[in-house]
């Protein structure tokens, strides 16, 4: 089990390294689609404070939609996809790997930058970890929910604009428990309850986003 | 060893082939022919278990190729229409994700010993997207050499793009490895000399 998912990893991560001008684009929609807010909303600091997490977690949302055609189609145009299907390893080993990859390589920096758009709303400090810290939580999910319609919209006409309405009805509760998450801190509720919410969620996707794209990949690939 | 009972495949509306039986035995190297279009590439794919029969079954050593998934899988080795390379990486680096996906533990000095057996010494650290067709070709056949221990060949036209030395070379790999005990479906246009008897198995004929 552990040789397909420590071999997969490291060869999306390398190619990910190589092709790393696809990865700064994803990143850089994010910076501007969250830049782009003020513009259209006016620049009152209260307004934009209270907007902030909802903007970023938006954002985040959509630049990872931006770079999940990727995860897969590569593999399938080259037949690597294929020879990964017939591995002796189980496909739920690689499946986990391509998918650890995708949000190591795109979720881990839209995390990494955040606190920086973060104070660009002018969100104190506290807000500012809670909302990383969300982030840190979510963008897996995002990635892990994201990889079942990656698979199965492969090789299909239009495929990232059906990906979208596909995963992003999916996606509503971590945006809805992620940009809370910072609302609740400030408001002294208290995080826990939106963290365990969110965690839990992780879980279950953990547990369930890896088969159900294995079996999607092998629908696809008949 | 490998069996096929009465196999049919459909693509769309069409019925490619119907009653469709087979049984290769160990030492055997078999060639499907047949026109373009017959459907030799599905039935490749309906051996390996990629796809899935609409009737009939495929047996490896008595049981379905569903039940028996990873022992039938770690016994076949399949090479398909497409290279199955990554143009970013070099031919090593392919060659050894490879091996090391498909479960294979193979050290990347193997990799490099095949590499420069089949020819491409030179073109190590390239990155694949320079490499020729019939170079791209001889990487994905470099891993024959590193899975001689897996008993069942499924090669899907494994001579196109290559040149006549290559294409005897690869003939010759391809008996050594039937008269060791293996077994040999390829799809070929070509003509080639194996120095053994090849059985050949005509799709046109199962067509509906």
């Amino acid at each position: 089990m552990n040789n397909a998912f420590i071999a997969v990893l490291r060869r999306d991560l390398l190619l990910a390294w190589r092709s790393r001008a696809d990865l700064l684009v994803a990143l850089s929609f994010f910076v501007v689609v969250a830049s782009l807010f003020p513009f259209g909303v006016g620049s009152d600091p209260d307004q934009l404070r209270a907007i902030g997490p909802g903007v970023v977690w938006v954002a985040a949302l959509l630049a990872t939609l931006l770079a999940l055609p990727r995860m897969f189609s590569q593999d399938f145009d080259s037949g690597v996809l294929e020879q990964l299907l017939l591995s002796q390893e189980p496909p739920v080993a690689w499946v986990s790997a391509k998918i650890a990859a995708h949000w190591l390589s795109t979720g881990l920096p839209l995390v990494v930058v955040s606190p920086l758009l973060a104070l660009m709303y002018g969100l104190e400090p506290g807000a500012i970890k809670v909302l990383a810290l969300a982030l840190l939580i979510g963008t897996p999910i995002l990635s892990l929910i994201g990889a079942i319609g990656a698979a199965l919209t492969l090789g299909l006409r239009g495929a990232g604009s059906l990906l979208a309405l596909l995963v992003l009805p999916l996606m509503v509760p971590v945006l809805i428990f992620g940009a809370g998450s910072v609302d609740a801190w400030a408001s002294g509720i208290g995080l826990r309850a939106h963290l365990l919410l969110m965690g839990g969620g992780l879980f279950a996707a953990l547990a369930l986003a890896p088969s159900a794209s294995a079996a999607a990949l092998r629908i696809t690939m008949d | 060893m490998l069996e096929i009972h009465d196999l049919a495949c459909l693509r769309g509306d069409r019925l490619l082939f119907r009653r469709l039986g087979l049984s290769v035995q160990a030492g055997e190297l078999w060639r499907i022919a047949g026109a373009n279009g017959v459907g030799k590439t599905s039935l490749l794919r309906l051996l390996c278990g990629l796809a899935t029969p609409d009737t009939g079954e495929v047996r490896w050593q008595g049981k379905t190729i569903r039940q028996e998934r990873e022992s039938f899988h770690a016994a076949l080795l399949y090479l398909g229409h497409a290279p199955a390379l990554n143009d970013l990486l070099t031919p090593l680096e392919n060659l050894h994700f490879a091996c090391a996906a498909a479960g294979d533990a193979v050290s990347p000095s193997d990799c490099s010993a095949a590499l420069t057996r089949i020819g491409l010494g030179q073109q190590l650290d390239l990155p694949a997207k320079v490499l020729s067709q019939g170079q791209r070709r001889r990487v994905g056949l470099a891993r024959l050499f590193l899975a001689t221990q897996r008993p069942l060949w499924i090669l899907d036209e494994p001579f196109t793009a290559l040149d006549v030395a290559a294409a005897a070379e690869l003939a010759q790999v391809i008996a050594q490895h039937a008269s060791t005990g293996g077994m040999v479906i390829f799809t070929s246009h070509q003509e080639a000399d194996f120095g053994m008897p090849v059985r050949t198995l005509d799709v046109g004929a199962f067509s509906a």
